[in-house]
């Protein structure tokens, strides 16, 4: 394997459900560049596919989620984009189960599998989550 | 990408549903659909088999938990067969080991049932 250094992928895709498994198999292709394990690879398709479930289910009016991925040796940051609206920054409070439900589990699994998540709700102009996850000793 | 629903009649009106491939945003309405069928029908005891899943994601979850709040009014449960270490953390860090009933294999799972 190559010396890993500093990269940037972009990936734009349809804001349609079929499209989320091109996304998960793309960012299990970025994070396979890095040092990270097969399980950590795994935790980082479900956060980005979790994050695209979510602007497909959530935002209405966006028809693309724009998806960078920006490496560095130790970590991997992704930014997932969304110009849909109507999300609501409740909708992206995180929920552990204790009375099981049918919805709101992804953004607490976004939570749990990476270690930095950050989002930026904006009703009128869509969201930007960028979350982040570093190569374990 | 697709998932594949086989459905069958075991022992006892126990139904096993086998899932075969990865269950998302796009493939869980397949899951769905089988298992409110199985509970149109009466059927309220069902194990369904994710051995051969390699992939669950949120709205998968969601369809599990759905079936399993709807035969639980019938008095049914759903036990799981589930081996995989990925998938079982999923489980694990949302707190679903505490309401499934998840096993290595059919027959544990079916036994748990009778």
């Amino acid at each position: 394997m190559p010396e890993h250094g500093r990269g940037v992928v972009e990936l734009r895709i349809p804001s349609k459900a079929e499209w989320v498994a091109v996304a998960r198999l793309a960012i299990a292709a970025v994070a396979n560049r890095l040092d990270f394990s097969i399980e950590e690879i795994e935790d980082v398709k479900l956060a980005v596919a979790e994050a695209c479930t979510n602007c497909i289910q959530h935002a209405t009016g966006g028809d693309q989620i724009e998806i960078t991925c920006e490496t560095e040796k130790s970590s991997l940051t992704v930014h997932v984009k969304d110009y849909g609206v109507g999300t609501q920054p409740e909708e992206i409070q995180s929920r552990r189960v204790s009375e099981p439900r049918e919805g709101g589990l992804g953004v607490f699994l976004i939570r749990s599998l990476m270690d930095e998540v950050q989002y930026d709700v904006h009703p009128e102009l869509g969201t930007n989550l960028v979350m982040r996850k570093k190569v374990s000793a | 990408m697709d998932i594949k629903v086989n459905v069958r009649e075991a022992q006892g009106d126990i139904y096993v549903v086998e899932l075969t491939g990865e269950i998302d945003v796009y493939t869980s309405p397949k899951v769905k659909d089988a298992i409110t069928e199985l509970i149109d029908q009466g059927h309220y005891n069902l194990v369904i088999d994710l051995e051969k899943v390699r992939y669950i994601d949120s709205t998968g979850l969601g369809v599990l938990i759905g079936g399993l709040k709807r035969v639980r009014e019938h008095g049914g449960t759903v036990n799981l067969v589930c081996t995989n270490p990925q998938i079982k953390k999923i489980f694990d860090i949302t707190g679903l080991v505490k309401i499934f009933g998840i096993f290595d294999d059919e027959d544990a799972a079916m036994k748990a049932l009778v």
